[in-house]
């Protein structure tokens, strides 16, 4: 009884989650005008009746997927767009922080646990104060309304050098001194001992790193000027009223990245979840 | 420095440690570097010049004191914008700590078969604010489904987005997007805490309310502090949802700080713009620093 009642609640609450992205999967399914009849309404004021629904398509068809990937030159660029900010960014936080999330898990020297503070104290500001100092030093540099301008300060993001140093630090000291006593070099230490052993913090670090670039609104929002460098973030928007098959369709393939990197990374986006907050 | 400076002069050992400990900063320093380089020139240098530039005019050339605060303090919009962060806030994070202590609590209910739903509620992270705007308008437009819904139910149909109602309809999808978020840092913090306790406690006779009050609760306690700070964090980025559908000035119950911080820029209000980066800043640090404990990394000898 009260097993049945755990799993009604469950299932209930699974629905908001389940009906939305249902929503938008038979977006791609159904036919032109079985859509702008069922959400017609909307784009029509006047319109005297409300917007419908179905559960499954009358009649399912790939057409507007085709569509969009025949007749729609400008989703590639957009596709690709966002693929060129966010995948330099997860590079570069691999590249930069995890060096940098050594020397705070596993190296002493005077000032580590002050740097630290600093360096989580960035990671909470959010995107509205670092904005400003951000355009400062773009618009100095010319590299407002360039790739660039999105990716380099993402790149210096200190939440990967966080969740990558708390998983150095779990690394049991006796491996390192044994690798030591055989005359490893730090850099040897740190590229086969370390970069192997933290493999899942580092994915952990990637996951969310990634799922945070690619579904980024405000930085190139404000950063990126020129339409033809936008990502889906900012296209999707745009392309809603002119053809609504189009616009599920799309919506349905910026998901997708997303979606695929989240189901093959959950454990470790999990991870990285609990090692940006509890000390275990 | 002094210490090992002291130590050096006791014995060869201790020299050869006190070498060994300045190489291992030195090499700390190398690793560190690019990402010390990167900070310093997109963060902390831009930073230092943001604080100057809020005591100046909108060139920077000009010292003016403190008249771009007061322009800020006294300025409506900001008034108006920090008034709904504050409400939205108020709103949120009891709504968001309680749903996803709910979720957890199911989730674990079900024994090792919650996984599904563990995934399911997670998911929404993963989910583009872009994606869904579509779905948000079809279902909150005048002509809407939640629209139709109602009347067909017989009640009065509901301007979601053009009244109050605004406000509620941003709430939920804040829920929807972060609750997962939570619930992972709670089932966490419920599995921290021990068997033995309950089973004493059933041993006792006390019974599932009992055990929830006295055992699940405190024991909650020190993970509620960690998920609070990071839900109050997160609720920044609720700018997405409450932008890409109704744009940069949405219904006035909806028009937060990130709208108007967002709007300052555009119309290149630097003045203004850095005085309430700084003020930003300084209310943050004020919720922060009794809790930066908690971050710290362990000690090594």
């Amino acid at each position: 009884m009260r097993r049945a009642a755990v799993l009604a609640v469950l299932l209930a609450l699974a629905l908001l989650v389940w009906w939305p992205l249902w929503f938008i999967l038979m977006g791609v399914f159904l036919p032109a005008d079985e859509l702008n009849l069922l959400l017609g309404p909307i784009f029509d004021a006047e319109a005297e009746r409300y917007a419908a629904w179905t559960l499954l398509p009358s009649w399912p068809t790939l057409q507007p997927l085709a569509e969009l990937l025949l007749d729609t030159p400008e989703f590639f660029t957009v596709f690709w767009n966002s693929c060129a900010l966010a995948f330099p960014q997860v590079l570069g936080q691999l590249l930069v922080g995890a060096p940098a999330a050594w020397a705070f898990g596993r190296l002493r020297f005077p000032g580590r646990q002050a740097l630290f503070a600093l360096y989580v104290a960035l990671m909470l500001l959010p995107f509205q104060v670092t904005m400003v100092p951000s355009y400062l030093v773009l618009d100095a540099l010319g590299l407002m309304d360039t790739r660039w301008a999105v990716i380099l300060p993402g790149v210096f993001s200190t939440y990967p050098v966080f969740i990558m140093a708390r998983g150095f630090e779990a690394i049991p000291p006796s491996v390192i001194e044994a690798a030591e006593l055989d005359g490893a070099g730090p850099v040897q230490i740190f590229l086969r001992l370390g970069l192997p052993m933290g493999v899942p913090s580092i994915l952990a670090a990637l996951v969310l790193g990634f799922l945070d670039a690619w579904g980024a609104v405000e930085q190139p929002m404000t950063f990126l000027e020129t339409p033809t460098l936008w990502p889906l973030t900012l296209y999707l928007p745009e392309v809603v009223q002119e053809n609504l098959g189009v616009s599920m369709a799309a919506g349905f393939l910026a998901l997708l990245p997303a979606l695929l990197i989240f189901l093959f990374g959950q454990r470790y986006l999990e991870q990285g979840i609990l090692q940006g907050a509890v000390k275990e | 420095m002094t210490r090992s400076a002291r130590c050096a002069t006791r014995s060869p050992s201790a020299s050869r440690s006190s070498k060994r400990r300045r190489r291992e900063a030195a090499w700390a320093l190398a690793f560190l570097a690019p990402s010390l380089a990167g900070l310093a020139a997109f963060v902390l240098a831009p930073f230092v010049e943001t604080v100057r530039r809020s005591f100046t005019n909108a060139l920077g050339t000009r010292w003016m004191g403190l008249a771009n605060y007061r322009s800020v303090l006294s300025n409506a919009a900001f008034r108006l914008a920090a008034a709904n962060t504050a409400r939205f806030l108020a709103c949120c994070l009891p709504l968001l700590l309680g749903l996803s202590l709910l979720l957890a609590l199911l989730v674990r209910a079900r024994r090792g078969r919650g996984g599904v739903f563990q995934t399911t509620f997670l998911l929404p992270m993963a989910v583009l604010v872009s994606a869904i705007v579509l779905l948000w308008r079809v279902l909150f437009d005048a002509n809407g489904l939640a629209n139709g819904l109602l009347v067909s139910l017989g009640a009065q149909p509901v301007d979601f987005l053009g009244t109050d109602a605004a406000f509620w309809v941003l709430v939920a999808t804040y829920l929807w997007k972060n609750a997962g978020y939570d619930m992972i840092l709670w089932l966490a913090g419920l599995d921290a805490i021990s068997r033995d306790l309950y089973d004493a406690a059933a041993a006792d006779g006390a019974g599932p309310w009992q055990q929830f009050r006295y055992i699940t609760l405190p024991g909650l306690a020190p993970t509620a502090g960690v998920v609070g700070l990071l839900s109050l964090i997160n609720t920044f980025k609720v700018f997405r949802e409450a932008y890409l559908v109704a744009g940069r000035y949405p219904h006035e119950s909806m028009y937060l700080l990130q709208h108007l911080f967002n709007n300052w820029f555009l119309s290149l209000d630097m003045g203004r713009m850095t005085a309430a980066a700084v003020l930003l800043v300084l209310a943050l640090l004020i919720v922060l620093l009794p809790l930066r404990r908690l971050w710290r990394l362990e000690e090594r000898t």
